[in-house]
């Protein structure tokens, strides 16, 4: 059992855990995530590291509640504990110094993973900026978070609550044309990944992206996870979870990921 | 001494009807009565030279538990067994005892072989039903063990040393112990009650199991090392699944046959919504491969209430590498064969789920590399099965992350961690393996010699120094 040190309402969807795992916070690293099962005979959901403290033994997790498993932890209070917490799982985010600048664009719960990537890449001397994007003012996370360490932090709402209203894409456009990049990493929908690539594509600007397929164990042990790379089929819980954004078949990603929209549904109902 | 049995066959297995079975999880086979036991012991001749012991990988005193059960002495033909095989209850029920023990039977050459594997099964299941007092503690050496992988290979590592004194963790990747016991084989063959009891028993002795710890990401194994593990046994499996390689293998509706189990018996698929995680099944379903494996899938798919299971297989059945009673089982539950028939494409729907399998009939040519018969294609002969779930069962391979993250580590091209086969050891020092990461997938008896085999040598090298 691991238990919950922290928890955090970030938003009416969106919440933070702070959970004791001193296995996981000893080795993980930006990019990896864990497998999490909230209670016996529980579902074996992943979930991206947001933060970790190496000396308290600790691992951030930033979730939105969006089926019966997110909804079950949502429930949970500080000092209850969740029964399963396995990890690091995934390659860890390939992360070096770079000679002018990185952008990171993130959509919705993105911020999450994106943030100790940025976080990394900072404490190593490489420039930051950040575009976060939500669908209102509410929904941009961890803007202050990011401020600590990016030169520049610009955010994008759908109904212009915050920032720039539409999409991190208009920004990220702009944003290209105005400043030299070495490379862009983008964490969100699939839909905002996809359309990420889209501009940096034809702009040459090296792109990774991260993915997060319908997994069971995360260990490379099903396939399940499987997504295809530059015409050939990986897994994403070891090859990745991150993948050059110019490579990936982000059409095939999304339908793969709408497999068990049904089941989730009657899963909601039949379990309350 | 009792009268022999010269009766020519075996007393049959009580089990549950065919039509019945195929649409519940319950154990197929339900095990003899201690008549029974007695009677089908009584058939055993005690031959001097045992042929069947040498057919044992882990040598189990076969004339000698027999003759204990055909006296009624139940709890001490059960004791006799362990003296060699930690896990009789688990190994009585899915050995391939036809190709072991049995196989080398004298009884088989003039009708049916002794029932050896029902009778281990028999002996087990009733000191597990009768005895529930601990083993004797044993006086620790110091000394430390990791074991990487909780399946029988690592398990039985660990029995045999912690038996020696030995202060054993062993360190498993999923949430739950047992390796393919509880991930892989299903319910309704191997119940998980029964393989939780066999792991209690372990951890009983004094065995620690530490779930949650994948070896290569939470601690590697030169950290082990680095901690004061004086050895590391690698048990890791072959769970990398195997996929065909042919167009549409990423459509929905295609699964692994791991994927696919681990849905319904780890994660207790079966009793979605009860249970959270899904899995979901088509009318037709089509199984690739003729191993236990793919067996097992057929079945469950069927439990589920698939209409139609197909076996397609590119060879005839002769080469089907399943054992000897998932094939009958399979087939008395209404599995529907098609040997000979070799996948060459899965169709899609223009929603990206899958409509149908795309199949080259064969023919046998002559034998290729594995000494079996080449499958050879039948011009003109495709056609397309309509099936809207395919699942893939051709083999897994070891998964590559131990490999990946263990510098030093001699593997094979196709990945299997190389050993010196008389210790087990790798080429890294007090670094051992065995079970199916080194062999490839192979059975759970070779798995369990193998953690045998080690356990012995790494408490031989370690008590010198
Ligand atoms: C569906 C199915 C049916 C089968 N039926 C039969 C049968 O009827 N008869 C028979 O004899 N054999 C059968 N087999 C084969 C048999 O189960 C295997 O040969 C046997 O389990 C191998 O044992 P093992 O200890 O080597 O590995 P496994 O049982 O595979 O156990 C390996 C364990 O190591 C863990 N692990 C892997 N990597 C790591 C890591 N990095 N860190 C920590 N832990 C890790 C895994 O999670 C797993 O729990 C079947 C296999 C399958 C899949
Ligand atoms: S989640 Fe099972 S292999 Fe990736």
């Amino acid at each position: 059992m691991y238990k919950i040190i922290k928890k955090e309402k970030l938003n009416d969807t969106v919440d933070l855990l702070e959970i004791k795992a001193p296995f996981v916070a000893r080795k993980c690293e930006p990019g990896q995530f864990i497998m999490l099962r909230v209670d016996e005979d529980g579902e074996r959901i992943p979930l991206t590291i947001a933060d970790y403290d190496r000396d308290q033994g600790t691992v951030t997790i930033i979730y939105q509640i969006v089926g019966y498993s997110t909804t079950l932890l949502s429930q949970k209070k500080e000092g209850d504990c969740v029964q399963d917490f396995a990890g690091p799982m995934g390659s860890p985010a390939e992360l070096t110094k770079k000679e002018h600048k990185v952008i990171g664009v993130a959509g919705g719960v993105g911020a999450a993973p994106l943030y100790p990537q940025l976080k990394k890449l900072a404490a190593q001397g490489t420039k930051v900026d950040v575009i976060i994007g939500g669908k209102s003012a509410a929904y941009v996370l961890l803007a202050d978070a990011f401020a600590q360490f990016c030169d520049q932090v610009f955010i994008a709402t759908d109904d212009g609550s915050l920032g720039t209203k539409g999409f991190v894409t208009n920004v990220l456009a702009d944003q290209i044309a105005k400043e030299t990049y070495d490379e862009c990493i983008a964490i969100g929908p699939l839909i905002m990944m996809k359309n990420v690539v889209k501009i940096t594509k034809p702009a040459g600007l090296p792109t990774m992206v991260s993915l997060n397929p319908i997994m069971v164990d995360g260990t490379g042990m099903c396939g399940g996870c499987r997504v295809t790379i530059d015409g050939e089929t990986k897994f994403a819980c070891v090859d990745g979870p991150d993948f050059d954004g110019f490579k990936v078949n982000f059409d095939e990603c999304m339908k793969r990921q709408g497999f068990y929209r049904e089941e989730e549904h009657q899963c909601r109902i039949g379990r309350g | 001494m009792a009268k022999k049995n010269m009766q020519v066959t075996k007393v049959p297995m009580p089990e549950q009807a065919p039509e019945i079975r195929n649409k519940n999880f319950d154990e197929v086979a339900l095990g003899y009565t201690q008549e029974m036991a007695i009677v089908e012991a009584g058939r055993c001749l005690n031959c001097k030279n045992s042929p069947c012991v040498k057919g044992c990988p882990v040598n189990v005193p076969i004339p000698a538990f027999i003759s204990k059960l055909a006296q009624g002495e139940f709890e001490d033909a059960y004791q006799t067994i362990v003296l060699e095989n930690a896990l009789p209850a688990i190994c009585g029920r899915v050995c391939p005892q036809e190709n072991q023990c049995e196989g080398k039977c004298v009884r088989g050459i003039k009708g049916e072989p002794v029932a050896i594997g029902r009778l281990e099964r028999f002996a087990a299941d009733y000191h597990m039903k009768h005895h529930k007092g601990a083993s004797d503690p044993v006086q620790k050496n110091g000394k430390k063990v990791a074991v990487v992988g909780s399946g029988p290979s690592g398990l039985t590592c660990a029995g045999e040393l912690v038996k020696k004194g030995y202060d054993v963790s062993v360190f498993e990747a999923l949430h739950k112990a047992g390796g393919v016991l509880s991930y892989g084989i299903p319910e309704f063959r191997l119940p998980k009650d029964l393989v939780a009891a066999e792991i209690k028993n372990i951890e009983d002795q004094g065995v620690s199991i530490d779930t949650n710890i994948i070896v290569g990401r939470s601690i590697t194994v030169d950290e082990l090392t680095e901690e004061g593990y004086d050895a590391v046994f690698i048990g890791s499996g072959a769970g990398l699944p195997g996929f065909l390689h042919i167009p549409g293998e990423n459509l929905l509706g295609v699964y692994s046959a791991n994927e696919f189990l681990t849905r319904v018996n780890l994660m207790k698929g079966f009793q979605f919504p009860k249970t959270p995680t899904p899995v979901k099944i088509g009318e037709n379903v089509a199984v690739v491969g003729a191993g236990n494996v793919a067996m097992d899938s057929a079945r469950t798919a069927k439990r589920l209430g698939a209409k139609n299971v197909y076996i397609v297989y590119r060879r005839s059945i002769e080469e089907a590498p399943a054992r000897a009673e998932e094939l009958h089982h399979a087939e008395e539950e209404g599995i529907i064969f098609k040997f000979l028939n070799n996948p060459s494409e899965i169709i899609g729907d223009d929603k990206g789920d899958v409509a149908g399998l795309k199949i080259v009939k064969q023919q046998l040519g002559e034998p290729d590399a594995s000494g079996r018969r080449r499958p050879v294609p039948i011009k003109g002969s495709d056609y397309e099965l309509a099936v809207q779930t395919v699942i893939i069962a051709i083999g897994q391979k070891p998964n590559p992350l131990i490999r990946r993250t263990t510098p030093g580590l001699s593997c094979e091209s196709w990945g299997g961690i190389i050993v010196d086969e008389d210790t087990m050891e790798t080429s890294k020092k007090n670094i051992y393996a065995g079970g199916d990461t080194v062999t490839g997938a192979a059975t759970v008896i070779l798995a369990m010699g193998a953690g045998k085999k080690a356990a012995a040598a790494i408490d031989q090298k370690l008590s010198l120094s």
